[in-house]
C-alpha cells in the first residue's frame, strides 16, 4: 500500500543512455549482449517472452470465440466455447455478461444514469489531477460532482425512476466507495493528523494516536466484519443502516487513519520557521492552520497521497467479503450462472485489465507529478 | 564571573516562571483545557451512547456477554489444523487458536518468499541487461495495479481447475499437483535427523566464531584467512558425520494414488497454496521496489570507490552496498512485513480458515460479536507489535553508528 519515494538520488547501475550512441545494433551491443552471461540470458528470457506473447495471441484472438448463439429458453448455448476450452478464450461471456459486470443489478433501461456517474467520476479524477484547479474552488467541485453523482444514482426526482441502493452495483460501487471514502476521509484526516502533531492538548492528542495505530494494526477485512455485525448493535433498537452506508463507512475510517499519517509527514517536513511566523505576525491557530500550514504541508504529499488512494481503489474489492455487490463481486456473480462456470479466467481478465487502467494511470501521474515537483522545489 | 565561586542558580537552566492560569479565554492554557474537556467528553459521550445501545441490544437478544463461549463445543468443521482437531469434541477455544496458527503459518512463510523473490525482482531491475529491466519492470507494475483479492481468487480458480488427482500433474512420480493441492514426500523423521539438525545448530555457531576470527586476524595481519571452505566443511560436514554414524535412516512416506485420493506424504491444500503465491507474488512486487530505491539509494561513489579498491561486483553488493542500502530497506520493508499479515486475513474469502474465518464462523454461530471482533483485534495488535518491535531492534542494530 506504501510506496518509498526517493529524490535525488542518481542511478549507480544504468548504462550511459544508449539510443543517444546511433544504431540499433550498437544499443543491442551494449544492453542485451554485453558478456557471455547476458547473451545467454537475452535468449533464454527472449525465447520465453517471445513463446509467451504467441500464447497468448493464438489463446486470446486467433482461437478465441467471441459469440455465441442465445437458445430458445435465453440461455446461452455454449457449447462452441466448451470446445475451445484450453486453446483459445471465450470472450463470449464478456459479450454477455458486460452491462452486468459494470453495473450490476441496476434497472437495464435506466444503466445510462450510472453510465454516466462513470463518466463524472474519471471527469472529476482528471480534473483534480490538474495543478490549474488546485485551489479552494476544488472543493466546490467535488460537492458538486458528487451531489450529481448521487441524484443520478438515486434518482426519484427529475421524472427518473428512484433506485434504491439495494439495486446498485458494478463499478459505480466501486468508484463510489473509494471516491466518497476519500472524499469524508480527507478531512477527518486533517484533524487527527493535526490532533497527533499537538502539543497544547495531551489528551486530545492521545485520541488521535490510539484511533490511528487501532486502525492501523488490524486489516480491513476486520473492520468490514465489524460494520455488517456491531453497527447494527452500536445503534439504538429500530434505527437500521443500509449495508452499503456501513461498508461505506468502516473503509472512511479505515482511509482517514492511513491518509492521517500521510499528512503527518507533511506537516512534520515543513520546516519549524513557518508556524513561528505566522505566531509572529499574530494569527491565530486556524488562520495559521488553514492559511500557512496546511496548502504547504498538503503540497508536499501529494504523492505519496495518490498512492494511497490507489491503495483504497483496490482495496474496495474486499466488500466482496461481506457481500456487497461492487466490481469484482459483479464479476463473480456472473460466473455462477451454470452456463458460464467454467470461464472464469476470462472474467478474471477483464477485470484485472478494468482496475490495472485505473491505478496504472493514477501511478504513472503520480510518478510524474513527483519528478515535476521535485525538480521545482530543488530549483 | 570573576569570583571563585558561581552563583548555583546560574547552573541550572532556569524554565520560565511559571504563570497562574487565569480562568480568561485569552489565556491559552484556559483555553486549551476547555477545547481538551470538551472533546474528550464529546468521545467519552459517543462511547457511552455506543455501548449503552450495545448492551440494551444484547439483552434484547438475549447474548450473554463474556468468554465462557470457549469452553463450549465449537463444531465448526477445519479443512487444516496445525494441531489435532476434531469437530465433534473441540471447543471454540481450540478453534481459535488453530486461526493464529493458521495465519502465522500462511504469513511467516509469505513473508519469506516475498522477501527472496522481491529481492531478485528488485536487482534485476537494476540490471544492465535491458530484457531482464524490462521483465521486472513489467512484473512490479502489473502485480502492483490489481487488486490482491483478485489475484486471490484467480490463483484458486487456477488450482481448482487442474485435473483431479487422477491425472495430476507430477514431478518425477513424487511430487503431485491437482486440484487437491500440492503432495509432497514426506521424510520419516528419526532420532538421527534431531540429532544432525543439533550438529548444524552447533556447526553454526562454530561458523559465527570462526568468521569472528577471521575478522580480528584481518584486522591484524590484513590477510584474511578462508572462511568459506571452512564453513562448508563445518555446516555439512557435522550434521553429516552424525547422520551416517547413527545409521543414515533415509525412509520417506511417498504419496500414492488410492482409488479417489492420494495417501500418504504431506499436502498443501488448494486454499493455502492459492493465499501463498497471491501473497507472495504480490508482496514481493512491492518489497522490489523497495530493494531497488535501497540500492539506488547509495551514491555513485561507492560503487566507485569499491572499484578502485579491486573489489568484485559481487563483493561490492554484498560488502559494501548492501550494509549501506539496508539502512533504507528495512523501515519500509517492516510496513511491507505488517501488510503481509494484514492482508492474509484475505484468507476467509477463498475458504482458508485464519483468524478472522475462525472468528468470523463462532461470532456467526455464537452471536458473540463483541468478543470475536476483539479476539481479532487483539492477535492482529499482537502481531503487528511483535513485528514492529523485532525490526525496530534489528534497524537499531544495522543504524549508522554516529559520534
Amino acid at each position: 500500500m506504501s510506496t518509498t519515494t526517493l529524490r535525488g538520488a542518481t542511478v549507480p547501475l544504468k548504462p550511459q543512455p544508449a539510443t543517444a550512441m546511433g544504431s540499433p545494433w550498437i544499443w543491442a551491443r551494449a544492453n542485451l549482449f554485453n558478456s557471455w552471461l547476458s547473451t545467454a540470458i537475452t535468449l533464454v528470457l527472449g525465447y520465453l517472452v517471445v513463446r509467451f506473447a504467441v500464447g497468448v495471441i493464438e489463446w486470446g484472438f486467433l482461437n478465441a470465440v467471441w459469440s455465441v448463439p442465445t437458445r430458445a429458453d435465453g440461455t446461452a448455448d455454449t457449447s462452441a466455447c466448451l470446445n475451445a476450452k484450453g486453446i483459445g478464450a471465450c470472450w463470449a461471456v464478456i459479450h454477455d455478461k458486460y452491462r452486468f459486470i459494470l453495473f450490476g443489478r441496476y434497472p437495464y433501461e435506466e444503466q445510462w444514469r450510472p453510465a454516466i456517474c462513470i463518466a463524472l467520476f474519471i471527469a472529476l479524477f482528471i480534473v483534480s489531477g490538474m495543478r490549474r484547479f488546485w485551489r479552494r474552488e476544488l472543493a466546490w467541485i467535488w460537492l458538486g460532482t458528487l451531489t450529481a453523482i448521487g441524484v443520478l444514482m438515486w434518482g426519484g426526482v427529475l421524472g427518473m425512476q428512484f433506485v434504491p441502493q439495494d439495486s446498485w452495483g458494478g463499478l459505480p460501487i466501486t468508484l463510489i466507495l473509494s471516491t466518497f471514502g476519500l472524499a469524508f476521509a480527507f478531512p477527518l484526516a486533517v484533524l487527527v493528523a493535526l490532533g497527533r502533531r499537538s502539543t497544547q492538548l495531551p489528551a486530545v492528542k492521545m485520541i488521535c494516536v490510539v484511533y490511528v495505530e487501532l486502525i492501523r494494526g488490524v486489516p480491513l477485512v476486520s473492520l468490514l466484519f465489524m460494520a455488517s455485525v456491531m453497527f447494527p448493535l452500536f445503534l439504538p433498537e429500530g434505527i437500521n443502516i443500509d449495508k452499503l452506508l456501513r461498508a461505506q463507512i468502516a473503509i472512511i475510517l479505515f482511509a482517514a487513519a492511513y491518509l492521517a499519517e500521510v499528512i503527518r509527514a507533511g506537516l512534520q517536513a515543513l520546516p519549524k520557521g513557518q508556524g513561528e511566523a505566522a505566531d509572529a505576525l499574530g494569527l491565530s491557530y486556524w488562520q495559521k492552520t488553514a492559511r500557512i500550514i496546511l496548502p504547504q504541508a498538503l503540497r508536499l504529499v501529494i504523492p505519496p497521497l495518490v498512492n494511497t488512494f490507489i491503495g483504497f481503489f483496490k482495496d474496495t474489492s474486499l466488500v466482496l467479503i461481506i457481500g456487497i455487490f461492487d466490481l469484482l463481486t459483479a464479476g463473480k456473480v456472473a460466473i455462477s450462472e451454470p452456463a458460464w462456470q467454467s470461464f472464469a479466467t476470462e472474467i478474471y481478465i477483464v477485470l484485472a485489465l478494468v482496475y490495472f487502467t485505473f491505478c496504472f494511470a493514477m501511478s504513472k501521474y503520480s510518478r510524474g507529478l513527483e519528478r515535476d515537483l521535485d525538480r521545482a522545489r530543488s530549483r | 564571573m570573576s569570583g571563585a565561586t558561581i552563583d548555583p542558580r546560574l547552573m541550572v537552566p532556569r524554565a520560565a516562571p511559571k504563570k497562574k492560569m487565569t480562568l480568561s479565554w485569552s489565556d491559552p492554557k484556559f483555553r486549551a483545557l476547555v477545547w481538551q474537556v470538551l472533546i474528550v467528553g464529546l468521545v467519552a459521550a459517543i462511547v457511552w451512547y455506543l455501548s449503552a445501545n450495545t448492551s440494551r441490544n444484547l439483552a434484547a437478544r438475549r447474548i450473554a456477554t463474556g468468554f465462557a463461549f470457549l469452553s463450549r463445543n465449537a463444531g465448526i468443521p477445519i479443512g487444516e489444523s496445525p494441531i489435532p482437531y476434531d469437530p465433534a469434541v473441540s471447543t471454540y477455544g481450540s478453534a481459535l487458536v488453530i486461526g493464529i496458527l493458521n495465519t502465522l503459518k500462511v504469513a511467516v512463510v509469505a513473508i519469506v518468499l516475498s522477501t527472496l523473490l522481491g529481492t531478485a525482482i528488485g536487482i534485476a531491475r537494476l540490471s544492465g541487461n535491458w530484457l531482464i529491466a524490462r521483465i521486472a519492470i513489467a512484473y512490479v507494475e502489473f502485480l502492483r495495479g490489481l487488486p490482491l483479492l483478485l489475484q486471490l481468487l484467480f490463483w484458486y480458480t487456477l488450482l481448482q481447475t487442474l485435473p483431479g488427482p487422477k491425472q495430476s500433474f507430477t514431478l518425477g512420480g513424487a511430487i503431485f499437483l491437482s486440484n487437491r493441492g500440492f503432495r509432497l514426500p514426506l521424510l520419516n523423521w528419526e532420532s538421527a535427523h534431531s540429532w544432525a539438525l543439533l550438529g548444524f545448530v552447533v556447526a553454526a555457531v562454530a561458523t559465527y566464531l570462526y568468521s569472528r576470527r577471521a575478522a580480528r586476524l584481518q584486522a591484524a595481519t590484513g590477510v584474511r584467512p578462508k572462511v568459506l571452505p571452512v564453513a562448508i566443511a563445518l555446516l555439512v560436514g557435522i550434521p553429516a558425520v552424525i547422520w551416517v554414524v547413527l545409521g543414515a535412516p533415509n525412509s520417506w512416506d511417498f504419496p500414492t494414488l488410492r482409488g479417489f485420493n492420494f495417501q500418504g506424504g504431506g499436502t498443501l491444500s488448494p486454499e493455502y497454496a492459492a493465499l501463498l503465491i497471491g501473497l507472495s507474488t504480490y508482496t514481493a512486487a512491492y518489497v522490489a521496489e523497495i530493494v531497488r530505491s535501497g540500492i539506488q539509494s547509495v551514491p555513485a561513489g561507492q560503487w566507485e570507490a569499491a572499484a578502485a579498491l579491486g573489489l568484485s561486483r559481487g563483493q561490492t553488493l554484498r560488502r559494501i552496498v548492501l550494509p549501506q542500502a539496508l539502512r533504507v530497506i528495512i523501515p519500509p520493508m517492516t510496513s511491507q512485513y505488517l501488510n503481509v499479515t494484514k492482508n492474509s486475513s484475505l484468507a476467509v474469502a477463498i475458504g482458508y480458515q485464519d483468524v478472522v474465518s475462525i472468528a468470523n464462523t463462532t461470532l456467526n454461530q455464537t452471536g458473540q460479536a463483541i468478543e470475536g471482533i476483539a479476539y481479532i483485534m487483539v492477535v492482529y495488535l499482537a502481531i503487528s507489535l511483535s513485528i514492529s518491535l523485532f525490526m525496530n531492534w534489528y534497524n537499531a542494530r544495522i543504524a549508522l553508528v554516529e559520534r
